[in-house]
Parts: structure tokens; sequence; C-alpha cells
């Protein structure tokens, strides 16, 4: 049978606060274990949270950035359940009252663009961190490390509207840009400030009703986030082709397998006993707050894009790339004011520059080629020190090796030849070495014009500034 | 010297009468000659004591003024003390020290107090007898077969056998009361937001509040001036402006109108204890007090209300005993679950596992309409009860307790009548009211009893006004059992 994919996403990301949500511990990732802890979030007898303000002014721009309403009066809630890593043997959350509600991301697949519905976004603390002893050498024993516990989190949750495992992934995309550009979290995975689990079902295609679905988890990467979605499409449609029916339980994924597998089953699910967190007081959020924040809020990925086609006259594509991350922007805009030829800059930044980092497996914010060393060598280009094809050896050279694109130029011997009476010496020779050709030129085979170029470029090694090369050829055949 | 109370004690050390060790010693000589009778504490801090006396009389030869300075003060087990233990009654917390101190602690050694220990309560507050501490009970020094009233029946009781001269207690439902009627001393519960809870052990976040317990009313303004204020590490205190107390006592208290609730002289009032009350009445209208008619028509779901919302939090604010950091763990676990099904079920007593076990279920999945968010909206209706009466009054005067103080063992099978004990003083918890009991009588078998005193929010001043008013009036509160 056709079956439609039915996918709705829930994104925990970090809010980059530099203190936790309800005590003044450092944030930061990578310290000795628990050393970023006191007994708030210990969760030691007698402490009461405080709310960080930072972590709501975040929310609100969270909530700004994907066009939800903003709720006025938030209240956090407690979600009870007991496991080690968290200290309370509650987490503080949100639940009734959500800071943010019914916005949206919009995305792209294939060249349909399509709205992706967000039910609701809400702040809550994490939980701490379990590392067991088989990886430290001593099997039996378990350990917490609680420097992640209290870190402000956002929960975004999307209404069902997903349809593909590729749109999964650029819904992500898209929601990662925006978080990034609104200075809210750094969606760093692999640190796990920007983390994921899918809901997926299917159903008989122009059926109304949604199936019975799966709660995937330990979603590492956009790529795990893609493929388990995948690999869960074509497990539900195996068992619905059988005739048998999905089970509704949360599956884990298993990158190195490529598979999911069943963690809990829905009679085993917690029953979370949410009700009102009665150490905190009810935050309002008035509209005075909102506007100041929308006022403050940093031009967001799709008004970046409709800029730079209008501000700089590039290709829709070209500005689609160029914001796809805010440091990539800001690169493009950065070598911009240096070398004021929008297109010229796209086309190395989308051409060579990505390809290299792509190549390499790096970031923008790690490129070896600042935008001051890209439009220094733009400008030989312009200048006609350098011909474009000699350009591209000297990039890849600069990305290689971060030296400046005058120095390789140099030492290489790479300069342009744009001295006219080198070059009328060149075109002198060629045409004195091939008498009959010049003969049959004449006689009105216009297309061997191409062949004298070609010949004094191979001449100079390549170095001739070619316009002028065509200049002083055609010069001179006139002359003749 | 042991018997002085507060203000006493202070003076007396302000004219040089006596020092702060030697006080603090003296009250150390009276924990030894009653405490085994009495049992009020669960430990004590006898260095740290005298080196904090030490400390204080350093100062007070320097001129220095604090207005705690060198006086010996008893704390309840649950307010968290740096460096010593606070076990809140309970196995699951027998060992533990906490890495701080309460935010209260922090104002009294500040304010240069001496803390001589810690003492006795119903584990984490559930109880209204003391008879549910892991430790031992502690009896009521008016009769030693009898109960001090609880949850702070410890401090209520080191208060009334001058093991101290003034303690802290903590109030869910009539902690802080009960006992202090229960022993002839006087505690009061403060507004809800006064007190800052930082650093008190949770049993219902709501409705817990740390308040003094005293020989006189007095002595309770002036602890009042020391622990009360907004703190910024208790999203709950409230930044209200923090009155002198003490100047509320020179206040007149003529002209002023005491609700009278009727619903507050049910049937289950012992016949003694409603004589004394109405003579009470009496007298504070011979001051020139105005009696005034009031309904609080919703008195009769309070005890229910509060056994479902107390619990729900208490259920959740207990969850972090769980043997993984701190405290009691049982060994005899193979896994996870078994580790926290064992810890909890050989660390809690009976009461407290009764409590997690009603509050889990009020809040669960499908009796959460039921039970919790009923029990909100009769919260709701109690206060507005309350708002109401306070339209023609200015304070509700009414028994502490239906009851005297009743023998060990008497309703320990029986929560249900237990529950009972605090159907006095668990409307002014579940409003967020500040209210006060105070001495008003003796029943024929020498048992104190206790007047209540409840007020608008944030309006203390008036209780002490009116108590102290009381007390100039009458002898009750200088009566002290013969132990």
């Amino acid at each position: 049978m056709k079956y439609e994919t039915v996918i709705g996403l829930e994104v925990h990301a970090q809010l980059k606060t530099k203190t936790k949500i309800f005590c003044s511990c450092s944030t930061e990732f990578g310290r000795q274990a628990n050393e970023n802890t006191c007994p708030i979030c210990l969760g030691m007898p007698g402490v009461l949270p405080v709310l960080n303000k930072q972590a709501v002014e975040f929310a609100v721009r969270a909530c700004l950035a994907t066009h939800c309403e903003i709720n006025p009066h938030n209240q956090f809630d407690r979600k009870n359940y007991f496991y080690p890593d968290l200290a309370k043997g509650y987490q503080t959350s949100q639940f009734a009252l959500p800071i943010g509600k019914n916005g949206h991301v919009n995305i792209e697949v294939n060249g349909n663009k399509k709205r992706i519905r967000i039910l609701r976004i809400h702040m809550e603390e994490d939980a701490g961190k379990l590392i067991h002893g088989e990886n430290l050498g001593i099997p039996g024993k378990s350990y917490v490390d609680f420097n992640r516990t209290g870190t402000p989190l956002t929960e975004i949750v999307t209404e069902p509207d997903l349809r593909s495992p590729e749109e999964a992934r650029e819904y992500l995309t898209q929601l990662k840009a925006i978080l990034e550009y609104s200075e809210v979290s750094d969606c760093n995975m692999e640190e796990g400030s920007l983390r994921c689990d899918a809901n997926v079902s299917l159903r008989p295609v122009g059926q109304e009703e949604l199936g019975t679905r799966t709660e995937l988890k330990n979603l590492n990467s956009f790529r795990f986030v893609q493929k388990a979605i995948e690999y869960e499409v074509d497990r539900q449609s195996r068992i619905l082709d059988q005739g048998d029916r999905v089970i509704q339980e949360t599956r884990l994924y298993d990158s190195d397998k490529g598979v999911t597998l069943p963690m809990r089953s829905k009679e085993e699910a917690h029953d979370y006993r949410y009700f009102p967190e009665p150490d905190l007081v009810p935050v309002a959020i008035d509209s005075e707050w909102v506007e100041r924040a929308r006022k403050n809020l940093p031009e967001l990925p799709e008004q970046k894009r409709q800029r730079f086609v209008k501000e700089y006259e590039i290709p829709e594509y070209d500005a689609g790339v160029l914001t796809a991350s805010r440091a990539l922007a800001n690169y493009y805009e950065d070598s911009l004011a240096l070398f004021s030829q929008p297109k010229i800059v796209s086309n190395w930044v989308m051409g060579e520059l990505l390809r290299e980092l792509k190549n390499d497996d790096r970031g923008i914010e790690n490129c070896p080629v600042s935008p001051t060393a890209l439009t220094d060598l733009l400008k030989l280009i312009d200048k006609g020190s350098i011909s474009g094809k000699m350009a591209k050896e000297v990039f890849e050279e600069m990305y290689r090796t971060g030296k400046p694109a005058e120095d390789i130029v140099k030492e290489k011997g790479l300069a342009q030849i744009s001295d006219s009476s080198s070059i009328a010496k060149l075109v002198e020779d060629i045409l004195e070495a091939n008498p009959q050709q010049l003969q049959d030129y004449r006689s009105g085979k216009d297309k061997l014009f191409g062949y004298f170029v070609g010949q004094v470029m191979k001449a100079s090694k390549g170095q001739a500034n070619p316009a002028l090369v065509n200049q002083l050829l055609k010069d001179k055949l006139k002359q003749n | 010297m042991h018997q002085a109370t507060l203000l006493q004690a202070k003076d007396g050390l302000k004219q040089k009468k006596f020092s702060s060790q030697e006080l603090t010693e003296a009250v150390f000589k009276r924990i030894d000659a009653v405490e085994d009778k009495v049992q009020a504490f669960v430990h004590l801090t006898r260095e740290s004591a005298m080196q904090e006396a030490k400390e204080a009389d350093k100062k007070i030869a320097a001129g220095e003024d604090a207005p705690l300075l060198g006086i010996p003060l008893a704390l309840k087990d649950l307010i968290c003390t740096e460096g010593a233990r606070t076990t809140c009654a309970s196995k699951i917390l027998d060992q533990f020290v906490s890495p701080y101190d309460a935010t209260v602690v922090k104002q009294l050694k500040a304010a240069g107090a001496v803390i001589v220990g810690k003492t006795n309560m119903d584990e984490f507050a559930m109880g209204s007898s003391n008879e549910n501490s892991w430790h031992h009970p502690t009896l009521n020094p008016w009769a030693l077969n009898r109960v001090p009233g609880g949850s702070s029946g410890g401090s209520a009781a080191a208060v009334a056998a001058e093991e101290c001269i003034a303690s802290l207690g903590s109030d869910t439902g009539g902690s802080i009361r009960q006992p202090a009627s229960f022993c002839g001393i006087t505690g009061m519960k403060p507004t809800y937001g006064r007190v800052s809870r930082f650093g008190l052990v949770a049993f219902a976040s709501s409705l817990d509040q740390i308040g003094p317990m005293t020989k006189t009313v007095e002595d309770a303004a002036l602890l009042m001036n020391v622990i009360g204020g907004k703190d910024p590490l208790d999203s709950t205190s409230a930044d209200v402006a923090l009155p002198d107390f003490m100047l509320a006592l020179k206040n007149q208290v003529k002209g002023l109108k005491m609700g009278i609730a009727k619903e507050y002289f049910t049937s289950g009032i012992a016949p003694e204890v409603a004589k004394s009350v109405e003579a009470a009445i009496k007298t504070l209208e011979s001051l020139g007090m105005e009696k005034v008619e009031v309904s609080l028509p919703h008195t009769e779901y309070a005890v229910a209300t509060y056994y479902i919302l107390a619990c729900a939090e208490a259920s959740t604010n207990l969850s972090r005993y769980d043997g993984v950091r701190y405290g009691y763990r049982s060994e005899s676990s193979d896994n996870l679950k078994d580790m926290y099904l064992n810890t909890r079920s050989e660390g809690f007593g009976e009461e407290v596992k009764r409590r997690i076990i009603l509050g889990t279920f009020v809040l669960s999945s499908g009796y959460y309409d039921a039970y919790y968010l009923k029990g909100q909206k009769v919260r709701t209706l109690i206060k507005q009860d309350f708002e109401a009466a306070y339209k023609q009054c200015d304070l509700i005067v009414a028994p502490t307790s239906p009851l005297p103080a009743f023998q060990l063992g008497e309703k320990m099978d029986d929560p249900l009548q237990m529950y009972l004990a605090d159907i006095y003083t668990i409307s002014a918890n579940l409003a967020g009211i500040p209210a006060m009991s105070i001495p008003c009588g003796f029943t024929g078998d020498n048992l104190p009893i206790g007047l209540q005193l409840m007020g608008r929010h944030f309006d203390e001043e008036t209780l002490l006004t009116v108590g102290h008013h009381f007390q100039q009036a009458t002898d009750f509160h200088k009566n002290f059992a013969s132990l």
C-alpha cells in the first residue's frame, strides 16, 4: 500500500546564558565533572530556585523568531520522575502555560515551499549526565555529572506537518539558522546544545486520521535524524504491509547499526504528575517587554535573504546559500565591505571557498582564508595582476598555507603579464612562426584568431593578460 | 538566668549582670538537668555555642550591639545549619550535614545569636505530636505523659522547659501554633512570604513559614525584626517593607475590632478550651476592643483541602531523597529501581510515606482535576472568606487547638483524629495570613490552653499589639512547668 509519512519534531535548544536557569553556576561546557554545581542545582535539602531573567529574554526571542504568540502569564510546572541525573526528582519545566504557541518556520525542499507550524515553545531546565563505569574501566558503578543540570533549554515542538525525512532535515536546518541568527543558542549538536526527538507515523494516502506513532530518541546529528526517520518509515511500512499494527513506543536510534530499537512502550510511559511549581512566582511578560525584544531582534535568515537579493542584486539562489548560516552571511558581507562586487564575491564564496571547506569538513568559523585575504586576491584579479584561472590556483594555496595572495603570486611567479611591449613581442613571434596559418586567416579563416590567442597564451605560460593579448593580436593582424 | 525572656536576657547582658558565656552555660546546665525528661533536642551544638558566646562577649565588651547579641536560641531541625547535622528527624537525613546556612540562620548569626542546638520535630514536619520523629518523641514539660504538639514540638518544649531563651519553628498547618498552645508559650506563623524559606527543608512549599517561638509576645516581635524581609534567594519572599515590630507593641488596642467566627467553636472543642477562649475574649473587650460576629463559611473544608495540597507538594518535595547524592542509601539493592524502593521504604517513616502516597495519588493523571485542582479552588474560597471577614474586623480571635495536649500514643493509630488536631490552624496557612498562639488559661489538669489571633496579610503588627496588651493584662505566659 502507499503510505504518507507524518513527522513531528521536538527540538531542545540550549539557551546561551552565562549562568544556569535557577542558580548562578556557570553553564560553560567541558569543565571538570561536577565543577559547575552548587547546593541549588544539586537539589540539596532546603534550596529554592530563582529564575534567570536572561533565559526568559532568550526564550522570548526564540518565540518571536519563529512567529509564536507569547504568553503574557508564564508559570513553571514540576515534571516528576526518578532518575539519578535528575537531582530534585522533578524537572522544572512549563506544561500548562508555555511561553510561546502557534508559530511557524518556512522551509523549501526541491523547490516546494512549505510552512511548518510550531505547536508550542516552552522553557525548562536540563538534567545531568550519567557516566557508566564501563567507560572508565570501573564496571558495575555509575557516576553522575551535574554540570549540565539546570542549564536553560527551550523545547520547540512542531505540529505533525513534516512529510518526509528530507523535510525534517530541512526544518532542522532552518530552525538552527533561526536560533543562531537570533543569538538564542549556539546550536552545537556535538556539545548537546541542540537535540532532537522525532515522532513518526504512517497513514494510507488520503486518510485523514493519524496512524500510531513512535518516538525516536538519540538523534545526535541532522544526518542521523534523516537516517533514523528513513529507517523507521521503512520499518513501519513493512509492519503495515503485513497487516500488523505499529506499537506506540519510544525507540532509540543506534547510529552504528543504523536501526531504531524499542526503549519503552506506552504502558511503561511515565505519569509525570505535572503541577504548578510552588517555589517560583509566575512571570508576567507584558507587551512592552515583547516589543523591546522585537526591536532588538537581530535580522533573521529570511529577512537577510531578501535583503541580499534587493541590496546586492544577486540571484535568490546565491542569497539562500550565503544566508544558510549567520557566520557565512557575515563572511560574505565582511568581504563585500572590502571589495564591492557582490556577484564576483558570491561566486568565490559559494564556489571555491565552500568547496574547500566541505572537502575539509570545516565550518566557516574555522576558515583559514579571512575576508581580507579573499578580497586581496579578488583585487589582484580586478587589477589584472593575475588571471581568474591563476587565481583559483592561488586560492588553493592560500587555503592550504594561510599565506597572503600576493606572496604566493610572487613566489610562484604567477603574476600576469600586462606589459604591452612584451606581449606585442610574443604576438609577433607567434605570427612569424606560423606563416601558413597567417595566410589562411588572411584568406578568410576567421576562426584561426582563437588559435593565435592560444599560442600566445601558451608561450606566456598562461601569464599573459588575455584581454591584452586579444587587443594586440587584433591590432597586429589589422596592420599587416 | 535560663528563666529570662529574650528581652530580659538582652537587658542583663547590656547591664553586664551576666555574660553571654554565663548565660549560655546556664542554659546548658538547665538542658543537662531536664533534657532527659523532655527530650526536646535532636542534637546539641555545645562547642560552637560556647565559641559563639565567647565572640558575643568580646563584642559586648567592645561596646558593640546587635539585636540578639549573645542570646542562646534553638532551631527546629529542618532549618539548615552549615557544618551541623540537619536531620528533619528522619532516618533518611540522619547523617546529613548541610553545606550552607539557611537565610534565617545567617540573619540570626548576623544578629549575634548563640545556637545551642537543633530541636526535635515530627519527621519532615509531618505530624501534630512529635511522635513521628525518627529519633524519639519529645514530651510535654507540663505533663510528661503527654505530647508537646507538633510538628515544632521540640522547639516549643525547649522554650517551655527553659532549655533556650527562644527558638524558631516552622508552620505548615499549625506546626508552630499548636505546640505553642500545648506547651503554654507564644508562637507566631508570619504571613506567607514574610520570612525567607531558603534553607528551610520543604514540606509544602506554598504553606511553609518559619516563625518565632518565645516566652512572650515582645520576644516574638524582636525575633520577627531579625528574620523578616525579602530574600533574593527566595522568589516567594515578599518585597514588602519590614516594619519595626517592637514599635507595634506600643500601639493602642482600644477600638480594634476582633472577629469571632462560629466555625471556630464547633462541637469538637473541649469545654475547658472554649471557656478559656471566651474568657480571653472578655479580657480583650475589657481592654477596649470591640467584638464582631464574622463568618468563615468554608472552614469545614480546610482540613481536606490542606491534606490534598500539602501532600501533593510534599510528594514531589521529598523526591530528592533518593539515596543518590546524600543521606541514607539502602545497601541491599541490585539495581537502580530497587535502590530507590529500598532507600525510600527504609528511610522514611510511616506518616511520611502515607503523605507521599496520598500526594502522588492526587497529582496522578485522571485524579488531578478531582483532587488537586479542586483543592486549589477551595483554597481560593477560604482566602476569600478571610478577605470578606477583614472588611468587618481587624483580626480574628479563636482557639488554637480544640483540645489541650493529648496523651502519648492516644492518636497514633488514627491519622484522621490526628489531622483534626490542626482544624483551627490550617486555614491561616491556606490563606497565607499571619497567625499567633498565646497562652490564655489552663485546664483542671494544669495543661496550657492557647488563644489564636489571625490577622490580615502582612499585618503581624496588629497581632503583636493585641497579644502584648493581653499579656500585660494576664499572667498565663508567666507560668512554667515545674520539672
